[in-house]
């Protein structure tokens, strides 16, 4: 809140971009020029469908952290949760093929399976946040580990592979589509879509900002702080949920490695795209064109040999930084 | 935290006194591995466990401490532990990374302890007793080996590395010389960490990048599943063949069954870790020389041998 109402007040020196807001986008765009000038099928159907469909399972948890964020919190455990659910809606699949034969009955019961774990699997963080009054770092960084374990144990530090006929009815929902736009472009696109109308002309997106900016002041205004906050954890376990319905169909599988530092990816895509990291301001689409900025640098990288490939991470590093330095420069001048 | 390190060893010292008498009977065997973070460490931890409870079974005077580390930090604080609270009189170790183990485990044997090394050599020698390999050059020729037997006429290939390690260069050095004046080309390479969904992401970018592939080395069995799924979605399968690696059962099946686009496998068993728990074991349980190296060749699988190389039972 505070910051948007330091944008309208700065004082603006004739054309100017105003690298506040449209710092992301601006690193957007010039990402996709490179890509679209080092090849040539860059810009092909292929690839922009590639991208998009394998930033769907980050941005999908992303929308979501927006609102943990926003409100003054942090995740850490989305990654593992991730992974925990996947082993738990395979296992449960696998299980029920016997009974309910291959059908998408069963894949039916595996995502409402998934969307349930989720929710729960949010309700604990949250709780332990809010009522038990511990810090989301540490409370996260616990259940990181539990989850973590979990789906290793679950695995029996192998891999959990989906059955293979319940696998081909289930594949179309990562590799299929409506009117060419595969499914996980669809559903990231809704989620981002109905998250920004959430965030922007509901209460609750009103307050997760009113409480991430300053909670007395919020709870004093009649704000449920608590209840407030334990809903974005709650909501975030439900998308990692969704992400997860998405992901099981790609490979068919879940293991120890699967989403490993995809909390990291998430919270980065978060704060690239604008959102405070203490809380108090939050922009959905900032956090979608954040999500798109971390797969590009991926893909252009593995499209060109510009550098060496152990050089890869300190590229993203870079870019990174310098996404976030685009739009801090307005805050200097204050 | 090192309040508690101080206390345990304090109570270790206290024991030794005390339970000296019982120590001479029973011996006990430390084994310390990296935890299950991908496929082939799954496959190594399952057998490592395995191996422990039959081998408790077998030789009641015998007991057994197994701990698995996530980096090696963990690893040397674990084997400290070891060393100061459970008195181990021998140390199985694969280790992490060969550095920062080298110091920890030549303690161990400066106390007078037997150390059998898995798989990772250290990085000064004569530190071990006995060492048991699996043979990275070997894996990486036997590939190389494969590719020109199957592509006399040369060709365009891709390549995916594991995780920057000596163990990656090893076998991709070996590959290279391997194929050398064959009249393949490498026209891409790139890490996908020996993991299923960055080789999916990465063999999607080769596959939009390179409009002729002729066959990819996955180098692994995981990275190949990865592989195998962004062929299948760009619909490439008639293009192109995938050569993995470690024999992860699922390839051995698909190669047991003449499947085209897995015309083969190289082994690199993760069942290593038994054999090196096992000969350690014989050292206190016989009298045999069990001193020396152990080194596990890496075969190629092909559709006449599968057979003989599956096992339905191992979550690898």
């Amino acid at each position: 809140m505070t910051v948007e109402s330091a944008t309208s007040t700065a004082p603006r020196q004739g054309f100017r971009i105003d690298f506040h807001v449209w710092g992301p986008v601006v690193a957007l765009l010039a990402l996709i020029a490179l890509g679209a000038f080092l090849n040539s099928n860059f810009l092909s159907y292929g690839n922009v469908t590639n991208v998009l469909a394998r930033s769907a399972f980050i941005g999908i948890i992303a929308v979501g952290m927006t609102f943990v964020i926003t409100s003054g919190g942090l995740d850490l455990s989305v990654g593992s949760m991730a992974a925990f659910i996947a082993g738990v809606m395979i296992m449960i699949m696998n299980g029920l093929v016997p009974s309910m034969g291959v059908g998408w009955g069963v894949i039916l019961v595996g995502m409402l399976v998934a969307i349930v774990v989720g929710l729960a699997a949010g309700l604990v963080n949250g709780l332990l946040i809010t009522q038990a009054r511990i810090e989301a770092f540490i409370v996260t960084l616990g259940t990181m580990g539990i989850f973590r374990s979990l789906i290793t144990w679950l695995a029996n530090g192998g891999t959990l592979s989906l059955d293979y006929g319940v696998r081909e009815v289930y594949r179309p929902v990562y590799y299929g589509g409506v009117l060419g736009v595969a499914w996980p472009i669809v559903v990231f696109a809704a989620v981002a879509i109905l998250g920004e109308i959430i965030m922007r002309k509901t209460p609750f997106g009103r307050h997760c900002a009113a409480i991430g900016s300053n909670d007395q002041v919020a709870l004093y205004s009649a704000v449920h702080v608590n209840r407030v906050r334990l809903m974005t954890y709650v909501l975030l376990g439900i998308l990692v949920g969704v992400a997860t319905i998405m992901y099981v169909p790609r490979l068919g599988s879940a293991s120890s490695s699967t989403g490993v530092l995809w909390e990291l990816e998430a919270i980065a895509a978060v704060i690239i795209g604008g959102t405070v990291l203490k809380g108090g301001f939050g922009r959905i689409w900032g956090t979608v064109v954040g999500v798109l900025i971390l797969s590009l640098i991926g893909n252009i990288l593995n499209l060109a040999n510009l550098v060496s490939p152990y050089l890869n991470g300190a590229i993203q590093g870079v870019i990174i930084i310098l996404a976030v330095v685009l739009q801090r420069q307005k805050k200097m001048e204050r | 935290m090192k309040l508690s390190v101080l206390a345990a060893g304090a109570l270790a010292i206290g024991m030794a006194f005390s339970g000296s008498a019982l120590a001479q009977d029973t011996k006990v065997i430390g084994v310390s591995i990296p935890a299950a973070t991908h496929g082939w460490a799954g496959g190594m931890n399952f057998h490592a466990q395995t191996t422990i409870k039959a081998l408790e079974e077998r030789y009641p005077n015998l007991d057994f401490v197994l701990s698995t580390a996530s980096d090696p930090g963990q690893q040397v604080s674990d084997i400290e532990d070891m060393m100061a609270t459970r008195n181990i009189d021998a140390l199985v170790v694969l280790p992490f990374e060969s550095e920062p183990l080298t110091g920890p485990i030549q303690r161990v044997k400066e106390a007078g302890k037997w150390v059998t090394v898995v798989d990772r050599g250290l990085s000064q020698e004569n530190i071990e007793d006995l060492y048991v390999a699996g043979d990275n050059t070997a894996f990486g020729r036997v590939s190389g080996e494969f590719f020109k037997q199957k592509m006399p006429n040369g060709g365009k290939i891709v390549v995916l590395r594991g995780i920057p390690t000596t163990i990656d260069n090893e076998r991709v050095e070996a590959f290279q010389k391997a194929i050398e004046g064959s009249g393949i080309e490498i026209i891409g390479m790139e890490h996908g960490n020996w993991n299923r969904d960055d080789a999916f992401e990465v063999m999607q970018d080769f596959l939009s990048k390179h409009a002729e592939i002729n066959a990819v080395w996955a180098s692994d069995d995981d990275m190949a599943v990865g592989v195998l799924e962004a062929i299948n979605q760009a619909n490439r399968q008639d293009q192109m063949w995938v050569l993995g690696g470690a024999g992860m059962k699922e390839m051995i099946k698909r190669v047991m069954d003449g499947d085209t686009m897995i015309p083969a496998d190289v082994t690199y068993p993760p069942a290593m870790i038994g054999t090196a728990i096992e000969l350690t074991a014989l050292h206190f349980a016989s009298n045999m020389p069990m001193s020396g190296r152990f080194i596990i060749s890496s075969e190629l699988i092909t559709k006449d041998n599968a057979a003989s190389f599956y096992y339905p039972d191992s979550p690898f």
